[in-house]
């Protein structure tokens, strides 16, 4: 039998669903998920429709494609002109629009742009084509940092000296401290990131569930594990208990995995970042440390990041604090379209927008 | 923002390619026949009964499990007549070949095509062959044109379905694009995905002869089953609601799905019919279906209703979704 059969499992997603709603204290209750994963789960499987009245599931900041901003683009476009620059990418990034264009279209306009499945597929390339230059963008929340991390820490023992790394990393628990700090969203509580909380450790979200006295439940991403934990969370905030728990605990420890983290903190520092739509958020994003600092693309093409103000109309900002749903975006499904996307949540695999115009979510 | 180049995705089979065809190539040739961009195309001249059809290959790698460039070449062709029911009568053939491609390589994609188009039968009657340099080709590219006869009674046209039909499918979907992402990106998950590349004029010949009032059958190709019956929907102004756990895919396949964040229904096939036909004569459509050797899995997996003109899955939760045409190429996830 598949593994995760007990948690797709239709018998166990009806049980799960009517303790769910035998435990509802009614009136009106707002869960946040911060992972675009769990947006494009929810969606995929219909799960709001299984939810009792008044009990909402809104999306967050959980999409690193999403929160990467429009400045990080031009940049790589930038870049992409020079002779012997090569783009390398992973495939998400390559229809997000810039404040000019996207990859997709410098691509097209003979532009080396490569998409990858693996960072470390950039440094065999590398190798085998000395006289490039290859500029990788780096986005991800906590699951992919470490990956990247450890591909710096293998292009330092090769000596590459032809590899670069345009780093727009972000950090999940800053981005949930700004959104709660800055009282725009009422939250009741946080359906957590199920493979991020396998590299920080479900004991990484007490400082939010203290803080702010909202529960903090990391779930998994089958349809019984995405319950089990709106289940936990509906328990605590009807007992006014708060706290962290893990509904994920076939993968996820309180500590996390130290060695990920390990390699993260050994190559990258956080710093203050821009979020796209959302703006800055003081240690929430993560640089090159010093003795790493050389395979920083900025540095070695001389860029400097401009703040861009979003395209007129925008909804990403709001949609990613979970303030709207993307269809209350005036341009959603109108001039932002997937073919014709104005901000990033329309066409990452996990935007909320992408979600909702994908699966057709009805949600008033 | 709208593009001024041709992208990759234009060719992914989604919504651009649609864009591409309608908005751009179809209106310069200003022509009813081929504004109906259907899967085949009929001659007048001969009171609609011989139809004609194109398709160009340029898959990589060009030998895959379960097939190669060449099988699909001639297996893309003939599915093509036979979305129109028509008999294969001749194939054309053109090579555009890269200088440096190998020999054995050009004679092993000959004769899968030989025995391909054997088993069918369908003669190759006439061909062209052009070499590029080296560089400007990718190996080998094939292009296809198949003309076909279609039965006196037969008459398969998307006009014809109304609510109440039943959808209907030869077998699970998405294994054509699985196997090639994996043969591509040399991902081995255990056992290898093969294509399920084959041609169906056998299938619908057995469909045809026990129930000939089949409204229609198209081709999943790219962009998969979710492709051709948004494209339905939006012809014919009827909903379509299919049910996602009467959809077969094969296990592995769903497996490469998940890790990658794909969606099986939005994939490529090469072996697979929808068919849409009257409720009444649903059960002797599988049963013909079933009895053709390869096709014991055909299964009913959705109906057409006059409800609101949109492609809805039903979730095995009971939950419903609804389906777009997909846009592009689907990206493996990030995280």
């Amino acid at each position: 039998m598949n593994k995760q059969e007990p948690f797709r499992n239709k018998n166990n997603v009806i049980a799960v669903t009517e303790k769910i709603k035998r435990l509802y204290p009614g009136g009106s209750l707002k869960l946040m998920e911060v992972c675009g994963t769990h947006t494009m789960a929810i969606a995929r499987y219909g799960l709001r429709d299984l939810m009792p009245d008044g009990l909402k599931l809104i999306s967050g900041p959980g999409c690193p494609v999403c929160v990467t901003p429009a400045s990080i683009i031009n940049a790589a476009m930038e870049i992409s002109e020079i002779p012997g620059s090569v783009i390398v990418t992973f495939g998400d990034m390559l229809c997000v629009p810039g404040s000019e264009k996207s990859l997709e279209v410098r691509k097209a306009e003979g532009a080396d742009v490569r998409v990858l499945y693996s960072v470390f597929d950039m440094l065999e390339m590398a190798e085998k084509e000395k006289d490039k230059n290859f500029i990788f963008i780096s986005v991800g929340f906590e699951t992919t940092t470490p990956g990247i991390a450890l591909s710096a820490l293998e292009a330092g023992t090769r000596d590459l000296s032809n590899i670069f790394y345009l780093v727009a990393n972000r950090l999940v628990i800053p981005a949930m401290d700004a959104l709660c700090g800055s009282g725009e969203t009422r939250i009741d509580g946080f359906i957590c990131p199920g493979h991020v909380s396998v590299v920080i450790g479900y004991g990484a979200y007490r400082v939010i569930a203290d803080k702010y006295g909202l529960p903090c439940v990391v779930a998994g991403f089958e349809p019984v594990d995405i319950l089990l934990a709106i289940s936990e969370l509906v328990e605590r905030v009807s007992n006014k208990t708060a706290g962290v728990a893990n509904a994920y605990g076939r993968v996820v420890t309180e500590k996390g995995n130290l060695k990920a983290m390990e390699a993260m903190n050994r190559v990258f520092r956080p710093v203050t970042a821009e979020w796209r739509g959302i703006g800055s958020i003081p240690g929430s994003g993560l640089a090159l440390r010093k003795e790493f600092i050389r395979f920083d693309a900025l540095e070695k093409f001389q860029i400097e990041l401009s703040s861009l103000p979003d395209p007129p109309g925008c909804g990403c900002g709001d949609v990613l604090k979970g303030i709207i749903i993307p269809s209350e975006c005036g341009l959603f499904g109108k001039r932002c379209r997937p073919e014709s996307p104005i901000g990033p949540c329309m066409v990452s695999s996990e935007g909320s927008c992408a979600a909702y115009y994908k699966y057709g979510v009805d949600d008033g | 923002m709208k593009s001024e180049r041709v992208l990759l995705a234009h060719g992914s089979g989604g919504r651009l390619t649609r864009d591409l065809i309608e908005k751009i190539i179809a209106p310069v040739f200003d022509n009813p026949e081929l504004g109906r961009l259907g899967d085949t195309s009929a001659l007048s001249e001969t009171g609609n009964r011989m139809v004609m059809t194109t398709d160009s290959y340029v898959v990589t790698p060009l030998f895959f499990p379960g097939g190669d460039i060449g099988k699909l070449a001639v297996c893309g062709t003939v599915n093509d007549l036979a979305t129109a029911g028509a008999k294969p009568v001749a194939l054309s053939v053109g090579f555009i070949i890269e200088e440096g491609f190998s020999f054995e390589s050009l004679e092993k994609i000959l004769l899968s095509m030989k025995k391909t188009a054997d088993s069918v039968p369908v003669p190759l009657i006439t061909g062209d062959t052009k070499v590029v340099e080296k560089g400007r080709g990718h190996g080998i590219y094939v292009n296809t044109t198949g003309i076909g006869t279609v039965p006196d009674g037969i008459d398969l046209s998307p006009e014809r379905i109304e609510p109440g039909d039943v959808v209907l499918i030869n077998g699970p979907v998405g294994s054509h694009e699985a196997s090639i992402i994996c043969a591509r990106n040399d991902f081995t998950l255990g056992s290898e995905i093969k294509s399920d590349c084959a041609p169906l004029y056998s299938l619908m010949e057995s469909v045809l002869e026990a129930v000939p009032e089949v409204k229609c059958a198209r081709d999943p190709t790219r962009g998969g089953i979710v492709s051709v019956l948004a494209e339905l929907v939006e012809s014919s102004g009827y909903g379509v609601a299919l049910d996602e756990e009467k959809i077969p895919v094969m296990e592995q396949v769903g497996s490469v799905c998940e890790i990658l964040g794909m969606d099986p229904l939005m994939m490529a096939n090469e072996g697979k019919m929808i068919i849409i036909v009257s409720d009444e004569k649903a059960g002797a459509c599988l049963e013909a279906m079933r009895r053709v050797p390869g096709f014991k899995e055909s299964k009913p997996i959705g109906t057409v209703h006059a409800g609101k003109a949109r492609l809805t899955l039903k979730t095995p939760y009971g939950t419903n979704r609804v389906l777009t045409m997909p846009m592009g190429n689907q990206l493996p996830r990030i995280c």
